[in-house]
């Protein structure tokens, strides 16, 4: 069992490489067939995802299961997985068999799409699990190869747009990063991450073309991993790849964006913003609580006047993202866990979501919300699940959204009042749009012609949305599952922020006086 | 001691002796019938040679007191010549055949053209060096003329040989710049004369040189004949140009700023460090609106030479290796790049318009995978290979001192992406369009497979090329 991690991350590249290599024809059958591969291998991934979590000890702050193996230059390749790490681990390999199984009426260039989706799934489990800077950026970056073929061929209409404007936008976010990174290497000597959690990074004070840098490189490195990071969470004002990309993704593609791809932003900041430039966050942490705040409030306006379900949600994701990075930049016990949590369970809701406006355009093929109106005479059950998330993403006590927002806002109050109060007029500004989204497709008299003969979910349908709900609501009533798991991870990383805060104004009034 | 000397230079007098032999054989035989033998000979001599090179060569060599020097930095230039020649000779042969363009002198002008590169690089002297690139320089102004009766072809051979003319005479200029002010053409007497500073003069002849050599290696803003001449000559002469003359003339720039003047590292490394952005951005840029395949790939040369320039300019050992690995790679994603150009037809007539691809994946998915991936590794996108290259030179230049043109760098390859994408987006978004013919060339199909191959696979320890380079660098600079 020393290399599970290296198994469970490169098992969905096996199952792509076996589709590529020995799977022939476009027939109904061969397709039908690399659907069961593709399921299959998500599946046994998942199973080989339960053994870290079996395996891992919730109470070890450190790293856990690691494998080193020497690389390039002096790089390596590292693998482990710790407190934070873990959940999204999780996530990626519960998701994945659900988002293959909501793909089955695909019918164009089946091989090829259930190639890009385990491709993008071994490129996601290496995001969480590198420890080691570039590893990290390989993995980080091309995980927008697939993406942008997912978007580009299997797309609706306005795809190529879309397709380049996600790539494009992605790609300058996170290349300055790399950048960032080659800095840290010449500075620190090692890519190692661990090893760089506990190198100090320069806080000298300098000034670039006359303007005063303060916090020095800390800061420059900050906010070059923020570049990359706000780009993919995405934050205002650089979320608008985000909408475009949703609207025209495929439904899975919509899920997996949603799901999992925005959380390694969120991700990122957790492992590598906060533990290794505490000085820069402290510099910028108010920056990007405002941001938050504003995403908060703006994006949950932009979100009343969709006329497009799906940008509705990309735009309520983007809101809910806003919760997320105000969390993480309050850096205290209940904003930081709350983030994670927020971000574990707006995995399930957003996915949910997105699967529920899937449901409808794969029987309507549009995704117009004047299309539609009173689905609930003709499909109760399918009411009664949208129903379900509708009001997880609003935060309903007892799912898992509330307890996301409630902790974040808790976090963020003791940090900065002003923020928190605005930031929670979001979640009334969230139930208006939900819930007004809800009522104009699913309420009323069903007087649309050409909703007069839809069906209601399938059983396939059922049963994908099925575990989702189990989760949301385990998550609503039993917080402490996640909680426990991720709590010595977090009280870990906020110890160490403020021990290293301390040091540095330690140094500082040290040296003013 | 000449024997000793002609032995250190024994690989260039075989290749020479085996290039004139042929030519007169041929001469007086049966002419262009000997033509596809001689080709697949060529490119067999050019690996035998290539292995010998490698398992023969040690240490440091000086021959013909200076000119002529053989180490570990000419070694790795000239196997990666030598190898990159032979597989665009084998890629040629079946295209040139088909169009009537197989004429015996084919292959043995590039023969004699790598004769002069392997000169190049291992020049110890101004006088070396010229006599190099000349040899190197005429064999490819004819070879762009290969097609005499197309107007195109004639026309890029002229444009390569009146602007090549120029730059060998702005290097001509420096060299005798530098020999009146250093008293010497020796590079490591030029080392000498520089050691404390370099006067005016000497300054002057080294700006000189470095244009002339900015026009080798089609630097910005030297590069005005790259789009023409790739364009005009026949493909596999194209993707000739595109590769080992690229490697030799960047190898040839580093010899000369590390061991001729390298005690004035201050003075050329903000010149290179200008060529390398302004090329950069201008490839980045002016590729984007081409709709021809073969000058897009123009552009995008130039875009990579200014990568390359910018571990050059580093100035460092660590900076030379990342521009050898650099190039490495770059060569080998352009063999495969050009592979499948070189297969691009339509009635058996070449296509090179961009949009002659609508749709290509679905008729040809694992050609078309090939090239996404050649694709995405030309704009350095992990894991392909081309991100190493591209990490490489960052290193080198953020070492070196120069921050700012490292995200200059990464920058222009957004930019840069764009184009590649666009591609990719003909291959797998486009609309149907007109079919290209599906039959290919099983050697180009194996180069295209291979490279792409290499692109992929490359990512777990770049083939071991990391050390050997790094031993090459050190050789260089100490």
């Amino acid at each position: 069992m020393g290399n599970v991690l290296s198994l469970t991350t490169f098992l969905p590249l096996l199952g792509a490489v076996i589709l590529a290599l020995f799977l022939r024809g476009d027939d109904a059958a061969a397709q039908r067939n690399a659907k069961w591969v593709a399921l299959l291998t998500t599946v046994t991934t998942f199973i080989a995802s339960l053994f870290i979590l079996a395996n891992f000890d919730p109470a070890d702050p450190g790293f856990q299961m690691v494998e080193t193996r020497e690389w390039l230059l002096g790089l390596q390749y590292k693998m482990g997985v710790d407190g934070i790490s873990i959940l999204f681990v999780m996530l990626t390999t519960f998701l994945m068999p659900l988002v293959i199984a909501s793909c089955w009426d695909v019918g164009t260039r089946v091989k090829e799409y259930m190639i890009a989706f385990l491709l993008l799934e071994t490129l996601m489990l290496g995001v969480f699990l590198a420890l080691d800077l570039v590893l990290f950026y390989l993995f980080f970056e091309a995980g927008l190869i697939p993406m942008f073929l997912i978007i580009g061929i299997w797309g609706g209409k306005n795809r190529i747009y879309a397709s380049f404007k996600f790539f494009l936008y992605t790609f300058l976010g996170s290349v300055l990063m790399l950048v960032a990174m080659v800095a840290m290497f010449a500075d620190a000597g090692t890519t190692d991450i661990p090893t760089l959690m506990t190198h100090t990074f320069g806080t000298e004070n300098f000034s670039i073309l006359g303007v005063q840098i303060v916090g020095g490189m800390q800061t420059m490195l900050w906010l070059a991993f923020f570049a990359s990071f706000a780009v993919k969470m995405p934050m205002w004002p650089v979320h608008t790849w985000l909408p475009d990309a949703h609207v025209q993704a495929p439904t899975a593609g919509s899920v997996v964006l949603a799901a999992i791809l925005l959380k390694m932003g969120g991700y990122g900041f957790l492992r590598f913003s906060l533990p290794m430039f505490p000085v820069g966050s402290e510099v910028m942490g108010p920056l990007v609580l405002w941001l938050s705040a504003i995403a908060i409030v703006y994006t949950s306006l932009v979100a009343l006047v969709q006329e497009d379900m799906k940008k509705l949600i990309a735009y309520s994701s983007v809101a809910h993202m806003g919760y997320v990075t105000m969390g993480i930049f309050a850096v205290n016990q209940q904003g930081v866990d709350g983030a994670i949590f927020q971000m574990i369970s707006h995995g399930f809701i957003s996915g949910a979501l997105f699967l529920c406006v899937g449901v409808i355009y794969d029987r309507m093929h549009t995704r117009e919300i004047d299309a539609y109106g009173g689905l609930v005479n003709r499909m109760p059950a399918y009411a009664l699940i949208f129903m379900f998330f509708t009001m997880a993403n609003v935060g309903l006590p007892g799912t898992s959204g509330f307890i996301g927002e409630f902790l974040t806002l808790v976090g963020i109050f003791q940090v900065n009042t002003w923020v928190a109060v605005v930031a929670t007029s979001g979640v009334i500004l969230s139930a208006a749009y939900a819930l007004w989204l809800y009522r104009r497709v699913v309420m009323g008299d069903l007087i649309k012609e050409s909703l007069k003969t839809i069906t209601d979910m399938t059983r396939r349908e059922r049963m994908i949305f099925a575990p989702l709900v189990a989760m949301t609501l385990l998550l609503g009533v039993y917080p402490a599952l996640v909680l426990d798991i991720i709590g010595p991870s977090v009280n870990a990383l906020v110890g160490n922020y403020e021990t290293a805060l301390a040091t540095f104004e330690a140094a500082t009034q040290f040296a003013s006086n | 001691m000449i024997s000793a000397d002609i032995q250190i230079l024994m690989p260039e007098i075989v290749l020479a002796v085996y290039a004139m032999g042929a030519l007169l054989a041929a001469v007086y035989t049966t002419k262009d019938g000997m033509a596809p033998l001689l080709t697949w000979a060529t490119s067999g001599l050019f690996v035998l040679l290539a292995v010998w090179i490698g398992i023969n060569g040690q240490g440091t060599n000086i021959a013909f007191g200076g000119m002529f020097v053989d180490d570990g930095f000419a070694r790795f230039a000239k196997i990666t010549i030598l190898l990159s020649a032979a597989a665009v000779l084998l890629m040629s042969e079946s295209y040139m055949q088909r169009r009537g363009l197989l004429r015996f002198e084919y292959p043995l002008l590039v023969a004699l053209a790598v004769v002069g590169m392997m000169v190049m690089v291992s020049a110890g002297d101004l006088m070396a060096l010229y006599m190099g690139l000349e040899l190197q320089s005429l064999s490819l102004y004819v070879v762009a003329a290969l097609r005499r009766d197309s107007v195109k072809s004639t026309e890029a051979g002229l444009k390569y040989f009146v602007l090549g003319a120029l730059s060998s005479g702005l290097l001509l200029y420096g060299a005798s710049l530098t020999y009146g002010f250093a008293g010497t053409t020796l590079f490591s007497g030029i080392i000498e004369a520089t050691a404390d500073g370099a006067s005016l003069g000497l300054l002057f002849g080294l700006v000189f040189l470095l244009a002339g050599f900015a026009f080798k290696v089609s630097a910005a803003p030297f590069h005005m004949w790259t789009p023409d001449v790739y364009e005009g000559s026949p493909t596999p002469v194209t993707a000739f140009f595109a590769t080992a003359p690229k490697v030799a003339a960047m190898a040839l720039f580093a010899r000369v700023v590390h061991d001729a003047f390298g005690g004035i590292v201050g003075d050329w490394q903000q010149i290179v460090a200008f060529l390398s952005v302004v090329s950069m951005f201008l490839g980045a840029i002016a590729a984007i609106g081409q709709t021809d395949i073969k000058r897009l790939m123009a552009y995008s040369s130039i875009a990579h030479m200014g990568f390359a320039l910018m571990g050059l300019a580093a100035g460092t050992a660590f900076g030379v290796q990342a521009m050898l690995i650099y190039m490495a790679i770059y060569v080998t994603m352009n063999i495969g790049t050009f592979a499948f150009i070189l297969g691009m037809e339509r009635d058996g007539r070449p296509v090179t318009n961009i949009e002659s691809l609508r749709m290509y994946s679905k008729r040809q998915p694992l050609r078309a995978l090939a090239m996404l991936v050649l694709l995405f590794s030309l704009a350095g996108v992990p894991p392909m290979v081309g991100f190493f290259g591209k990490f490489y030179v960052l290193r080198a230049a953020y070492d070196g001192g120069l921050a700012w043109l490292a995200v200059a760098g990464v920058i222009a390859s957004v930019i840069g992406a764009f184009y590649y994408l666009r591609i990719v987006y003909y291959m797998y978004f486009g609309e149907e369009g007109e079919a290209l013919d599906g039959k290919m060339n099983p050697v180009l199909w194996t180069f295209l497979m291979a490279s792409a191959l290499i692109m992929v696979v490359g990512v777990v320890n770049l083939f071991g090329i990391e050390p050997m380079a790094a031993a090459a660098a050190a050789t260089l600079v100490q």
